[in-house]
């Protein structure tokens, strides 16, 4: 590795790269290492029982079900949000570009007190949606909701500086070849736009994965039903089960790190598929 | 396949991008829009395409109104200025690209698609780089899979928009022999955007000269040059020395002098104010000053490089001309910098000056 020496115009690797390795442990690795190194007061047997307590599984499905789901919704309609915004101008437009920054913004209880408050069976979209059979609040549907609503901004802003960035030329050029417009979309813009799509999904999922506040107004925390992981967490923590929690936690970070990690390989994969990385 | 353009109006909001353009392209020729930017050359060249729509008038291909016809299936050949591949195919898959997007009924089968691509790469001589994204290839390498992309779903035009606009000189040089060849073998009839003038004659049947969304003038790349219709032909191409004056008993006078307008062309009805321009090869150079023959005028500058000497002039009233005169012709007479010699156009282009000029 030494051997191959080369010249770069900005210096600063052997810098950059100690910044980054100490940035790191001090902010993530050595808090992370210290949820493992707490879970392993537990013997083997101690953790097997709390990580796949039915409850505890339960909320697994739960979390991870819904927040994939979440994540999906918001590549699709974040991309249509965002196709909105770049490619048309219409009245209130910078309005709502700002709109879709507010889930950042805005406390996550207050979102879940917002969102429960609308769809309780007497709140203003509740009482339309219950007598049609739909329950929102207080079920799987209204964490579903919640995730949604905090996740949007991701796909929105990773794919809009793409789309800005690409050229209407590139479809006149597959119309004048006789594409139709889904064909245009599904063959010329949709590959282009994939790996950012992809981070957003990625980022969305992450972001409802680890969500709590807004998920417990609007859950209603039904064991079996509407219980999310942190939710389980903390409701450990809360009975002085350290060791308990941070076993749970563990299970947690290992599953969204492999998902993310698949994520990447997979935009990765598309980026080379697609002659961008080389 | 011909097409006629009738009476083509188009706005931006107070600007006028056409302004009333009719044109015909006959079957089977090439010819060049040629004109400043601004001009509405590249709008027109859209129109005809379909990409965009004229505010009133008509585009006829083979005799038939377009104008209800999407650009999808006025089976157009459009080549961009900017290439436009899709940079995360293939080159092979974007040729393909047309041919796979038929519907399935007309779509031919994967194996015909595949020798017919590659007959196309053969074309276009780069059948080597089917399996490059289009960002390892160069300029003139992208433009020409954008021309074989295009011919892949046998348009009936090639329209072309400022197709070599992107490259360094000396690749535009060899793409444009290329496509004059390329189109002397397959003779479809093709129209190509461009604003340097060097191009559009070289390459073109015919020119069409545009300005501020009008035609000027139409003819072939001899005509246009040897027969300006119009001052703004006249200026726009090549290079040419302006002279402001008066138009009386068949003599052009400047200031005191006058030239005889013998060989003049151009529109020399009766007397009055005039501009007049004279190309720099059209000057015969006569040592010292001459009263009531040409115009005197002291040389400033000699470059003398390659088959011709340029010469650059400065009038009495310092105003400058660019004379050029072949090098065997000039250095017998023993000329330099500083000397004083007389002007003798053998050809001057005489318009009424319509004070807009000015």
């Amino acid at each position: 590795m030494a051997a191959a020496r080369t010249f770069r115009v900005l210096p600063g690797f052997n810098l950059t790269l100690g910044y980054t390795l100490g940035y790191m442990s001090l902010l993530i690795l050595i808090p992370l290492a210290a949820v493992f190194l707490k879970t392993t007061e537990l013997t083997w047997g101690e953790f097997i029982d709390v990580v796949t307590a039915p409850q505890v599984v339960a909320t697994y499905k739960l979390s991870f079900g819904a927040s994939l789901l979440a994540a999906a919704i918001n590549a699709v309609f974040g991309l249509m949000l965002a196709w909105a915004l770049v490619r048309y101008s219409f009245p209130g437009k910078k309005i709502v570009d700002a709109l879709v920054d507010l889930p950042f913004a805005l406390p996550t209880a207050v979102a879940g007190i917002a969102l429960t408050a609308l769809y309780a069976k007497n709140g203003w979209l509740g009482q339309y949606l219950e007598p049609i059979g739909i329950k929102v609040a207080f079920t799987p549907l209204g964490v579903l909701v919640a995730l949604v609503f905090i996740g949007l901004p991701f796909v929105v802003r990773t794919v809009q500086p793409i789309l800005e960035d690409l050229d209407t030329e590139l479809e006149e050029a597959a119309t004048c070849l006789g594409a139709q417009r889904w064909q245009t979309f599904r063959h010329v813009i949709l590959p282009i736009l994939l790996p950012a799509l992809m981070t957003g999904f990625a980022l969305a999922f992450a972001r409802a994965v680890g969500e709590y506040g807004s998920v417990i107004f609007i859950a209603g925390n039904l064991p079996y039903v509407s219980e999310i992981t942190p939710l389980m967490i903390i409701t450990k923590l809360e009975q002085y089960d350290y060791r308990g929690a941070t076993a749970i936690a563990s299970v947690m970070l290992l599953f969204s790190f492999t998902l993310l990690l698949i994520i990447n390989g997979l935009q990765a994969w598309t980026a080379k598929r697609t002659g961008r990385d080389r | 396949m011909s097409i006629h353009v009738r009476n083509i109006r188009k706005q931006f909001g107070s600007f006028t991008a056409l302004d009333n353009v009719s044109l015909d392209f006959p079957t089977g020729e090439l010819v060049a829009l040629l004109g400043p930017s601004g001009c509405g050359k590249t709008t027109l060249l859209r129109i005809i395409a379909g990409l965009e729509q004229a505010d009133s008038g008509q585009v006829l291909l083979d005799d038939e109104d377009a104008s209800g016809t999407h650009v999808r299936e006025r089976q157009v050949g459009f080549v961009f200025q900017h290439y436009a591949l899709f940079r995360h195919m293939t080159v092979f898959d974007n040729v393909a690209f047309g041919m796979r997007m038929k519907p399935r009924r007309q779509r031919p089968p994967e194996a015909r698609i595949r020798e017919k691509v590659h007959a196309l790469l053969n074309l276009v001589q780069l059948d080597w780089l089917a399996d490059r994204f289009p960002s390892q290839l160069s300029g003139g390498q992208r433009q020409r899979i954008a021309l074989a992309r295009a011919l892949a779903v046998e348009p009936r035009v090639l329209l072309l928009d400022e197709p070599f606009g992107a490259l360094d000189a000396k690749v535009r040089k060899e793409l444009r022999r290329w496509l004059r060849n390329l189109h002397d073998e397959l003779h479809i009839t093709s129209i190509f955007v461009t604003h340097d003038q060097e191009e559009a004659l070289e390459v073109a049947d015919r020119v069409v000269l545009m300005d501020r969304g009008r035609v000027e003038q139409i003819g072939t790349p001899e005509a246009v040059y040897d027969h300006p219709a119009t001052p703004f032909v006249a200026t726009f191409l090549g290079s040419v020395n302006l002279f402001h004056g008066r138009v009386e008993d068949g003599q052009l006078h400047l200031g005191e002098h006058a030239l005889a307008l013998g060989s003049a062309s151009g529109d020399v009805s009766g007397d009055g104010k005039a501009v007049a321009f004279v190309r720099p090869h059209e000057f015969d150079l006569v040592p010292g000053w001459r009263t009531g023959d040409g115009l005197p005028a002291t040389i400033v500058r000699v470059v003398s490089v390659g088959p011709s000497a340029q010469i650059e002039l400065s009038r009495l009233d310092g105003e400058r001309i660019e004379v050029t005169i072949a090098r065997d012709t000039f250095h017998p007479l023993g000329l330099g910098e500083g000397d004083q010699v007389s002007l003798r156009p053998r050809r001057i282009r005489v318009f009424q000056d319509d004070t807009r000029a000015a």
